[in-house]
């Protein structure tokens, strides 16, 4: 069979006889969390081409924004990455905040930031137990879940939801941390020690692990910057790229912590990071509850934030306030901000549009997953399909950001 | 800082430019815009070896009706820049950054898809996130958002294949 000019110097069939042989895997498949189709050339079991189609979970995340006011974005991006939705929260306050030109309380980001970091281990967990149970560590994988419950318990004590929290809001957050939050999360941080160090144990060393993982999904660092990977894909090819170092946000320049990097770029590597990416979290957040200040977590614009609600119903100049913001919306001024993010996955980046009205112009999301899964084509030609999976539940690609 | 070095740098270039929000946008000609990319990753002093994101902005009521919105970073000197190209809306088109940058591959899919963009010299330009038979394209303004199409027929992928084999 004659190779389309686009394969020849990619791969040589053993033998020129032998059929290739178009598979399509998923968009539904049991080893694939999230809808996602995988249309594979194949010579035997080795990958000679592989298309990745997404936007199976496409809903019009950036039409349906511009359709509300811009508060009314925070439960869509919710639905973005809902491993860790408040990084995504966070993200979007940020930009509208920074074209509006105004500063959140000191605590409000000490808060954001502590919850931030919270849906980052979450998230890790998320990925890694995923992954695991994959390549058959299935015990990991619920003790993994586990530990994330017990995270999801604490983000339901802050936001009231496990999940779609939509916690933040344009000039402050809607709920301030409950009072016994840092005891809460010693005692979460106790357990979560256990869960971790027993992963570790289980997986690091593990030979079956190892094999599958290591040498797997290679990448050098040179493609993945091209490729525009961020996150632990990046970090995991030995660049140091975090946003949350290289472009500060919230009080992220206030915090020691480090940046776990890897050197071959493969899935071995890429796990290593996002574990040892826990432990960072952690740290951060004990340096931020040690500095936590006191004070309010919204600011007090009443152009910006809705009113006391003993205003609204007792003062007609609280009630039109609330009128105003609820029906016509925040009013940005005409402009454009692109804030970028540390998502658990990479950089997550806000490019808002206002042109002057209640309602965002343009909100374009730059997804960490999208890009990745470009990159996947690369990372599998050549491959076995078995590395799909090790390399897919890696890329950690997360239907809601990835198709939005 | 940089303005006045692209400036310096690129003066014909660059039809206009503006610092906002603590961030630097420029403005530039489609007609060299490879050779201004392929310049801001390679010299020295630029290095934007990271092209972040690729997207599109609709006004249908301005004269050119799209901008064409590169957010450029670079990782080795830490900052960052926007790149505006403005096309006309009757026959949109810009070249394609394909062979500077492969992130543009899916990024520069996707503005095609949602805005229908062509992107000149990208290799395999197909919608990504809608499928095929879509028509329109829904990030436009005046794609509207309760708009309705068909359900796609189910038919056999093998015998009768909804994409084009490559």
């Amino acid at each position: 069979m004659a190779l389309p000019a686009r394969w020849k110097n990619k791969i040589v069939p053993s033998d020129p006889s032998e059929q290739i042989m178009e598979l399509q895997m998923g968009p539904s498949h049991p080893a694939s969390h999230g809808t996602i189709k995988f249309n594979l050339k194949l010579d035997g079991e080795r990958i000679v081409d592989c298309d990745v189609e997404v936007g199976y979970l496409h809903r019009g995340f950036e039409k349906m924004c511009e359709q509300g006011t811009w508060t009314q974005c925070f439960p869509y991006t919710d639905r973005l990455n809902y491993a860790s939705p408040c990084i995504n929260n966070v993200g979007f306050a940020l930009a509208v905040e920074r074209l509006l030109g105004i500063d959140t309380t000191e605590r409000c980001k000490y808060v954001r930031m502590i919850m931030s970091e919270v849906s980052r281990i979450v998230d890790h967990l998320t990925c890694l137990g995923m992954a695991a149970s994959e390549v058959g560590a299935t015990t990991v994988a619920f003790y993994m879940l586990e530990a994330r419950e017990f995270l999801y318990d604490l983000i339901e004590a802050v936001t009231g939801a496990r999940v779609t929290v939509t916690w933040c809001r344009v000039g402050g957050v809607t709920h301030d941390l409950p009072a016994d939050f840092t005891d809460q999360m010693k005692a979460s941080f106790v357990r979560l020690d256990q869960v971790l160090s027993d992963c570790d144990k289980l997986l690091s060393r593990n030979r079956v692990f190892m094999d599958r993982m290591a040498g797997v999904g290679q990448f050098s660092k040179d493609d993945a910057i091209s490729h525009g990977l961020t996150g632990p894909l990046l970090r995991a090819t030995g660049v140091a790229y975090d946003v949350r170092k290289a472009h500060p946000y919230l009080v992220y320049e206030r915090m020691e912590f480090e940046l776990p990097t890897g050197d071959r770029g493969d899935n071995y590597d890429r796990f290593n990071v996002r574990f040892q990416e826990m432990y960072q979290s952690r740290r951060i957040i004990e340096q931020a509850l040690a500095a936590l200040p006191e004070g309010p977590v919204t600011i007090s614009d009443p152009k910006v934030v809705l009113p006391d609600k003993q205003k609204v119903y007792n003062s007609i100049e609280g009630l039109m306030n609330h009128f105003k913001l609820i029906m016509e919306g925040i009013h940005v001024p005409a402009g454009e901000v692109y804030q970028a993010v540390e998502g658990a996955n990479g950089e997550l980046g806000f490019y808002v549009v206002s042109d002057g009205s209640g309602r965002p112009y343009r909100v374009r999301v730059r997804p960490p997953c999208f890009l990745a899964m470009s990159a996947l084509n690369k990372m599998l030609i050549g491959r076995m399909i078995a590395d799909i999976i090790t390399t897919f539940g890696m890329i950690n690609m997360i239907g809601g950001e990835c198709d939005r | 800082m940089l303005i006045e070095k692209l400036k310096a740098r690129f003066g014909a270039q660059i039809v206009g430019a503006q610092s906002a929000c603590g961030e630097e946008t420029f403005t530039i000609d489609r007609e060299g815009a490879l050779d201004f990319f392929r310049a801001l990753r390679d010299e020295p002093g630029f290095e934007f070896n990271f092209l972040t994101d690729v997207t599109a902005v609709d006004w249908p009521e301005r004269k050119p009706r799209f901008d064409v919105v590169y957010h450029l970073n670079s990782l080795t000197l830490g900052h960052r820049i926007r790149v505006k190209i403005g096309v006309d809306g009757a026959d949109p088109w810009v070249h394609s950054v394909f062979g500077v940058w492969r992130a543009a591959d899916w990024l520069e899919r996707e503005c095609f898809d949602m805005f229908g963009i062509v992107f000149k010299g990208h290799p395999d330009l197909r919608r990504i996130l809608m499928y095929d038979s879509f028509e329109g394209y829904p990030l436009r303004k005046d794609y509207h958002y309760n708009k309705r199409q068909p359900i796609v027929p189910e038919v056999d992928p093998v015998v009768n294949p909804l994409r084009p084999s490559r």
